[in-house]
């Protein structure tokens, strides 16, 4: 194989290194008296925007009930087959609820397509990001941890209303 | 033959039969809510709009007789605008309510409207409020806001049942169904109109909110609720039997099913409590588990302990073919010839739509088998008469819990020295027994049986088994099974340790030194077809999903139009 030569040598300038050396340092420099992005984490939290997938959560509507309605729409969108919903029957208007609703956190790839789906905007992205069991079992979430409060979510949903 | 011609396809028509008629039998679908083969002719709903050349309008499909030479149009232009139309006009007042709806899933309309409508609806005004959960009857909850107004309900009830009981009241898009002034849709046959409503407006009570219909998998099997043996699509979810629902076969059953057979042919399945998971011994006063290998052992000691006409034999009109001809055959081999069957007869059961006084799923084949006394052998009543004699002091009995249905034999077999039970559930029967196996249900296992007019049709495992069956050759039976590690909440649950009749009387025969090598059901129906000739040349894959009838002696299919 015939040795190619090089397209562009390297200049004069370049050659004696000093000016390079320079220009790196003027970078690390410039970099020591920016702002830092480093956040002090426990500490200090970090705020996620509200474009942010953290752990799935269903909303909690002011008067304590969840809007889901057990259509079972997310547990068959879902990929990894994390969420679990068994449907009943209710007294109120709405006739039909999850009795039971749970989302295997070790299962859940954080995708939203849940909350895409949902035909009642009831399950959406939250900011959580904390997910830390010790056991298997405490990996899956069920209602009560799942049913977050609106007024926490309200942000998310906006931004759904948006972009979605 | 006369001939007509839809987009372009020529087919062929007998005279007398509509566009849509001579279409679905040549497999072409026009879309129609209110049009059902079985039920007269209303021309309400309009979907099945068509264009006819050279006629000046659009015809309606299901109640335009065809003729020789018509050439049809579904997708011209003009159609297909029609439907359109048609389709706007019925979504005007429809809730859309499906994430609520049972029906989501397998609602004609909910199709449609992906099919054929344009998917945007003009209507801004307030939609018609009407009643919603209204309890028809036991079975049927009615949801009037859904409600299309095909009148396929009523027409069902009285044409079908003959029984009139629903209606339609007001007009215009006020119009709503109730059943008549101081009835209730009570008939036998009640929750058919929960299928052949092509909306969520009529909802099986049993089933409301239990699953949606694309979470649970779905079994071709036979209903056994009585001799008509109706063919039955099973729906499984997290291994529990939810709901059955009819399966077409118009020589059995039609589109139907009763309301017994729908209600309460699986419940006793599903049920925990009372299945009998694995094997049991009597000891002292109760019931002890055991393994399945020593209670084969103790079940084949045992019956050694006693002389031959000490014992007998009975077979089951509840378990499949492959079940009674193999404890015939052992029966034989071992040389008991006391053998035969309980039957039930229940006169006030039977109708003249579907319903049979045997409620009994099997007698015929249970007959056909061999389940009869052999050479100075006793029939059953005998064998209960021997008993109280205490001449007869064993008996081996299969599948059937008759000391509920026959009080006088519950008091012969409380004397019996050793009473041997295949049970499904734990019932009066067992607790008399002193050894017990768990059989499988017929929605656990493979095998056939054969209703009282004598067709042959075949049973499938809906339900996974602690043993799965080798015919499945690891094959799961749902998404679930399929997916669900031991770490989900939602896999791997209600699994009973239960087997199918046959594969326990291998094992008692083994141990009774007679050794058969069965590794299917159908390995077993198979030798009966080279030894029974009404079966003669018959297998699995023969019976298909519709069964056939069994043959006469000179060999022919039997008589009648089956
Ligand atoms: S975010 Fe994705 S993986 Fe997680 S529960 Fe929702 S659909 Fe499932
Ligand atoms: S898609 Fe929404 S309404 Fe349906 S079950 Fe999931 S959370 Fe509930
Ligand atoms: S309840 Fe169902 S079957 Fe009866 S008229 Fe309404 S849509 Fe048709
Ligand atoms: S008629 Fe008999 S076989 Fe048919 S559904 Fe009813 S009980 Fe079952």
């Amino acid at each position: 194989m015939a040795v190619k030569k090089r397209t562009k040598d390297l200049t004069f300038w370049q050659k004696i290194y000093l000016p390079e050396i320079a220009k790196g340092l003027a970078l690390t420099f410039k970099n020591m008296v920016k702002p830092k992005y480093t956040i002090e984490y426990p500490e200090d939290k970090f705020i996620p925007p509200p474009s942010y997938r953290g752990r799935p959560v269903l909303v909690m509507e002011a008067d304590g009930e969840e809007r889901c309605v057990a259509c079972g729409l997310c547990a068959r969108v879902c990929p990894p087959l994390a969420i679990e919903v068994q449907a009943s029957e209710t007294e109120k208007e709405k006739e039909r609820y999850p009795v039971k609703f749970e989302i295997n956190m070790l299962r859940c790839i954080f995708c939203g397509f849940c909350e895409e789906v949902c035909p009642e905007e009831a399950i959406v992205m939250s900011k959580d990001y904390e997910l830390a069991f010790t056991s298997r079992e405490e990996a899956i979430y069920g209602k009560d941890k799942l049913l977050t409060p609106i007024d926490q979510l309200n942000d998310r949903i906006e931004f759904l209303r948006k972009y979605k | 033959m006369a001939t007509i011609t839809i987009d372009g396809k020529k087919i062929e028509f007998k005279s007398g039969q509509t566009i849509i008629q001579a279409a679905k039998d040549n497999g072409i679908n026009i879309p129609h809510f209110c049009w059902h083969p079985k039920l007269s002719i209303s021309g309400n709903c309009r979907v099945c709009l068509v264009e006819v050349a050279k006629m000046p309008k659009l015809v309606i499909a299901c109640a335009t007789l065809a003729a020789d030479g018509m050439v049809v149009f579904t997708n011209s232009e003009k159609a297909v605008n029609a439907r359109n139309a048609v389709m706007e006009f019925i979504l005007i007042n429809h809730p859309l309510d499906c994430p609520i709806c049972d029906e989501a899933g397998e609602c004609k309309l909910q199709e449609y409207a992906y099919d054929y409508s344009v998917g945007e609806s003009r209507f801004k005004e307030e939609k018609q409020h009407k009643e919603k959960r209204v309890p028809l009857g036991p079975n049927v909850m009615f949801d009037g806001e859904r409600c299309i107004s095909c009148s396929r309900c009523i027409r069902f009830c009285d044409e079908i049942v003959k029984e009139p009981q629903l209606t339609f009241v007001q007009r215009g898009d006020r119009v709503t169904i109730v059943t008549y002034p101081g009835k209730e849709l009570d008939n036998d046959y009640s929750l058919n109109v929960t299928d052949i409503c092509p909306v969520g407006a009529l909802t099986n009570r049993d089933f409301r909110f239990k699953s949606r219909v694309w979470e649970m998998s779905t079994t071709k099997s036979v209903c056994t609720g009585c001799s008509r043996g109706c063919n039955s699509d099973i729906w499984v979810r997290n291994n529990l039997i939810l709901r059955i629902t009819p399966r077409e076969n118009e020589k059995v059953n039609s589109y139907w099913m009763c309301d017994h057979g729908r209600l309460n042919t699986f419940k006793n399945i599903n049920q925990l409590e009372t299945r009998i998971n694995g094997a049991f011994i009597k000891e002292g006063l109760s019931h002890v588990p055991t393994e399945w290998e020593s209670a084969y052992r103790k079940a084949a000691n045992e019956l050694k302990k006693y002389a031959k006409d000490e014992i007998a034999f009975i077979g089951s009109p509840f378990a499949t073919n492959e079940d009674n001809y193999l404890l015939a055959k052992i029966a034989k081999n071992f040389g008991v010839s006391n053998l035969d069957f309980m039957r039930h007869e229940n006169p006030a059961f039977g109708d003249d739509i579907l319903k049979r006084n045997d409620i009994t799923p099997n007698s015929f084949g249970a007959e056909l088998a061999g389940i009869r006394p052999g050479k100075n052998g006793f029939a059953l009543s005998e064998i209960i008469q021997k008993i109280n004699d205490g001449k007869i002091k064993v008996v081996y009995l299969l599948e059937d819990d008759i000391a509920e249905s026959n009080p006088e034999a519950a008091e012969a077999f409380a004397k019996l020295k050793l009473l041997i039970v295949h049970s499904v559930n734990f019932n009066k029967t067992t607790d008399l027994a002193h050894i017990i196996f768990g059989a499988a249900a017929y929605a656990e296992k493979n095998g056939t049986m054969i209703n009282f007019e004598g067709r042959v049709q075949r049973i499938r495992p809906a339900v996974a088994l602690a043993t799965p069956d080798k015919s499945l050759d690891g094959q799961k039976l749902s998404r679930q099974d399929k997916f669900g590690t031991e770490y989900d909440s939602w896999a791997q649950k209600n699994i009973k340790d239960a087997l199918p009749s046959w594969t326990i009387l291998m094992n008692v025969a083994k141990e009774l030194d007679f050794r058969l090598k069965y590794n299917i059901a159908e390995d077993i129906f198979l030798e009966m077809s080279k030894n029974i000739d009404a079966l003669n040349g018959l297998n699995y894959n023969i019976l298909g999903e519709l069964g056939v009838p069994v043959k006469d002696s000179i060999n022919q299919p039997l008589a009648k139009a089956l």
